[in-house]
């Protein structure tokens, strides 16, 4: 039986995934013990979680540039709501996110209202929200709590040295809520719809404006869940933090395999394309002798790669639009 | 026969106007259900207009819809899609990268506490395909699949909507016969269970095939609706043309051509592509004007474009004086000396954000080469004596040519040509959507570019206009060359009887 076509990205990422992690543990002996694994998906947490939301910009056919902006955004907001009104870290996560969220929202309202290119609007964003960050504080803070503290503490073990933290099971929930949503909805489906062809999607009846309104909202909503999560993981809040992070999210979505042009890919090959990621740069680690730029050599070979593997892919279609692709 | 009772849908003094345009006056329509009702017309006489007031993508400004009996207004497609109302487009418009399942059951996935079943939904979409006897992998993409398919995909959905009334617009243009025997065989067995079919086409052969009535459209007013085996074709094509009572007499034969030298030859052999032009043959010469008949679709544009190299001819060759000319490209036939004047000038020919000047110049700058720019002051000069020439109405070589209006926007794409001095022009439709004044200017226009030694290739859907002007007629049909008249046989008569035969 014939291989579905839909799937062959994403059978390209895991076969990428499973030669890099095959190559470090022939490589390095350390590399098989869980407590490498445990750590990638620690070191990533935050990384995935946004690439998650990332994915249903794009599986849209949009962008969205805030959401490294965001992270540095909330982190700053909480330390401000914990240790300048003495607020629990709980309450300040309810208000930062819920800030957040309605950004997102409020993004994606204008983005769908008038009809505007989402890069533009999102690095307005961008740009608004870091400026942002310096108007409530212009240096790093740690946040100090004793719920962060158990935060960082909590750890499920697993077989080995290695174990899985709170950040780390906060960001599979995601992946897993993520999928849900992508494959069990109504919502989910219509994204797919309108990333794969707008006009189309809208003459077969789709909301269009209020599903992209949604998407701007879930990214939003998981980008300020992935700046609790790495507030927490640093204890500390700095306006410069995670800069340059929309274009790691991106580069872990479309290693996943999700068509850039939107309309195809899957939630759980960002969470791979993450993963990846942070394996070329635990390779580069073990290594030693190499310096900690050819990370970025390698993604962006790869991302090379996934571009012209997709490309390949819808061309083979017939019946795309050119405005589609 | 009490076709009130029956009537699916019912349309009376529908009219809708655009600025400057009455797309649509007065037009009654009747389908029942049970029938395949063919919706014909040329360009221009108001069948999309029609369709798209039935669909809700443009609200009416007077008369009434009614579906079974009661009167709607729909706002949008998804409206009338909800009433019953299903179009299928030419160009198909489902979602490429989503499974056929997904596209048949979008919005309408089966939930379980809230979220899809998919099993549910894949049986169901694989039931709505049963209905028409297709047997594909529903969870494939539908971008892996042909264009015929998924044509008859789009009318699954459409029927699986539990749609009254069916629109197919132009649904055959991109199928073969295998293709379209199968969507004539889903066409009757719809009919059978009683949908009322609207079946928008150009392909005369198919509507005698599968049609019970035909309603036809002329410049946006109804000419009547008749029941399809008591037509006969020519009649059927009498009244898509429309005639004029009185034969226009203003016949021009080569012998008044005020052209005396040597005219260029031009040698058309064999030009045809597959599935566009079956190979035509034709000859031209300087101070000459042949004409181009034909209804929508039969070739005339088709022909135009692969004798401008706009489209790559795979048969055939054309011949200057005897030469062979190299045309893959336009760039190819403007360096040749021949010249094309688009039907759709917006989306074609002119380039509306730059000014009259720039537009006049292009051609000549191409066939120059874009290293040798001409100078500013000659640009302003040749630009110039050609709005005073051809009667421009502009305020200045400066404005933009996408405000003028459009009678002097075609002026603008004829100056462009003229200054570039061509040999061999094509005008494909040079007179649509001008003003009456105007019409009249580009005919004497043609007429004077022929006596300077031109040949001159017109293609034109209003045959009063061609037996106006032409020498000779080339008659279209079904994208091939059917025939040739000269001399006294160009009447409407006789190229009704061309097309018709």
């Amino acid at each position: 039986m014939k291989i579905n076509e839909r799937y062959y990205p994403l059978l390209a990422t895991l076969a990428v995934l499973v030669l890099l992690y095959g190559y470090g543990i022939v490589e390095h002996r350390a590399f098989s013990d869980t407590y490498v694994l445990g750590a990638l998906l620690t070191d990533n947490a935050f990384l995935i979680i946004t690439a998650v939301g990332m994915t249903f910009v794009i599986l849209s056919g949009g962008i969205d540039l805030s959401v490294g902006s965001m992270i540095a955004f909330v982190g700053v907001l909480m330390a401000e709501l914990v240790t300048g009104f003495g607020l629990h870290p709980l309450i300040a996560v309810v208000i930062s996110m819920a800030v957040g969220t309605a950004f997102g929202a409020f993004m994606g309202l204008i983005i769908a209202k008038f009809d505007i290119q989402p890069f533009i609007i999102t690095l307005a964003g961008m740009f608004f929200l870091r400026g942002m960050c310096f108007l409530i504080n212009l240096d790093s803070v740690p946040i100090d709590h004793p719920f962060v503290s158990d935060f960082g503490g909590f750890k499920i073990p697993l077989p080995g040295r290695g174990w899985i933290s709170a950040a780390a099971l906060l960001m599979l929930i995601t992946v897993i809520a993520g999928v849900v949503i992508a494959h069990y909805t109504r919502f989910g489906r219509n994204v797919y719809a309108i990333g794969g062809d707008r006009q189309s999607a809208e003459l077969l009846g789709i909301p269009v404006h209020g599903t992209i309104i949604r998407v701007y909202t879930l990214s939003g909503f998981f980008s300020a869940l992935a700046g609790v999560v790495f507030a927490f993981y640093t204890a500390s809040a700095y306006p410069l933090a995670a800069v340059g992070v929309e274009l790691d999210a991106i580069a872990a979505v479309v290693i996943g395999g999700t068509l850039l042009t939107g309309g195809m890919g899957f939630v759980v090959g960002t969470f791979f394309g993450g993963i990846i990621m942070g394996v070329i740069q635990t390779l580069i680690a073990f290594d030693g002798s190499l310096n900690s730029w050819w990370t970025k050599i390698m993604i962006g070979a790869l991302l090379f790669g996934f571009i012209v593997l997709q490309r390949l892919i819808t061309r083979s279609f017939s019946g795309m639009r050119a405005g589609a692709t | 026969m009490s076709e009130q009772t029956q009537s699916v849908l019912s349309i009376r003094g529908a009219a809708k106007f655009f600025p400057g345009v009455k797309a649509l006056q007065d037009v009654d329509f009747d389908l029942q259900s049970g029938e395949i009702h063919a919706l014909l017309g040329e360009n221009g006489a108001g069948k999309s207009t029609l369709i798209k007031v039935i669909t809700g993508v443009h609200p009416r400004d007077a008369g009434s819809v009614t579906l079974s009996g009661r009167e709607i207004h729909p706002k949008h497609p998804g409206d009338a899609q909800a009433l019953g109302i299903s179009t299928v487009y030419q160009e198909v418009n489902l979602v490429p990268t989503l499974s056929v399942a997904e596209n048949l059951m979008l919005e309408r996935q089966t939930l379980k506490f809230g979220f899809i079943a998919w099993k549910k939904t894949e049986s169901d979409a694989k039931a709505a395909l049963d209905t028409l006897g297709l047997d594909i992998d529903v969870n494939r993409p539908l971008g892996s699949y042909s264009v015929a398919i998924q044509q008859l995909i789009a009318i699954a959905r459409a029927v699986a909507l539990d749609a009254r009334v069916l629109i197919l617009d132009e649904p055959t243009a991109s199928l073969d016969g295998e293709e379209i025997k199968t969507l004539f065989r889903i066409m009757g067995e719809l009919r059978a269970k009683g949908l009322g079919i609207i079946f928008v086409t150009h392909f005369l052969d198919q509507v005698y095939a599968i049609t019970d009535r035909i309603t036809v459209l002329r410049n946006g007013r109804l000419v009547g609706t008749f029941v399809t085996r008591d037509l006969p074709q020519i009649d059927l094509i009498n009244h898509m043309l429309g005639r004029e009572l009185a034969e226009v007499s203003s016949h021009r034969h080569l012998d008044e051509s005020g052209f005396t030298g040597k005219g260029r030859q031009i040698q058309i052999k064999n030009l045809g592509k597959k599935r566009v032009l079956e190979p035509v043959s034709l000859d031209l010469s300087g101070g000459e004007i042949v004409g181009l008949a034909g209804l929508l679709g039969s070739g005339r544009t088709e022909l135009s474009e692969l004798i401008f190299g706009a489209t790559k001819a795979d048969s055939g060759l054309v011949f200057l004086d005897g030469e062979p000319v190299m045309l893959r490209s336009p760039r190819h036939a403007i360096r040749a000396g021949f010249g094309l004047c688009p039907e759709d000038r917006k989306q074609d020919g002119i380039v509306a954000e730059l000014s009259v000047r720039e537009n006049i110049m292009l051609a000549l700058q191409g066939r120059r080469g874009w290293l040798r720019p001409i100078a500013r002051a000659e640009q302003q000069k040749t630009a110039d004596e050609m709005i005073k020439a051809l009667g421009i109405a502009t305020p200045d070589s400066e404005k933009p040519v996408g405000q003028l209006s459009g009678g002097n926007q075609q002026k603008v794409i004829l100056a462009r040509w003229l200054v570039s001095k061509p040999i061999f022009l094509i005008l494909d439709e040079p007179t649509r959507g001008i003003d009456v004044g105007a019409h009249a200017d580009i005919i004497k226009l043609i007429k004077e570019l022929c006596d300077e030694g031109l040949a001159l290739l017109v293609a034109s859907s209003e045959l009063d206009e061609i037996v106006a002007f032409a020498d000779r007629v080339a008659v279209m049909r079904d994208r091939e060359k059917v025939s040739e008249l000269t001399g006294a046989d160009i009447t409407q008569d006789k190229i009704i009887a061309a097309i018709a035969q």
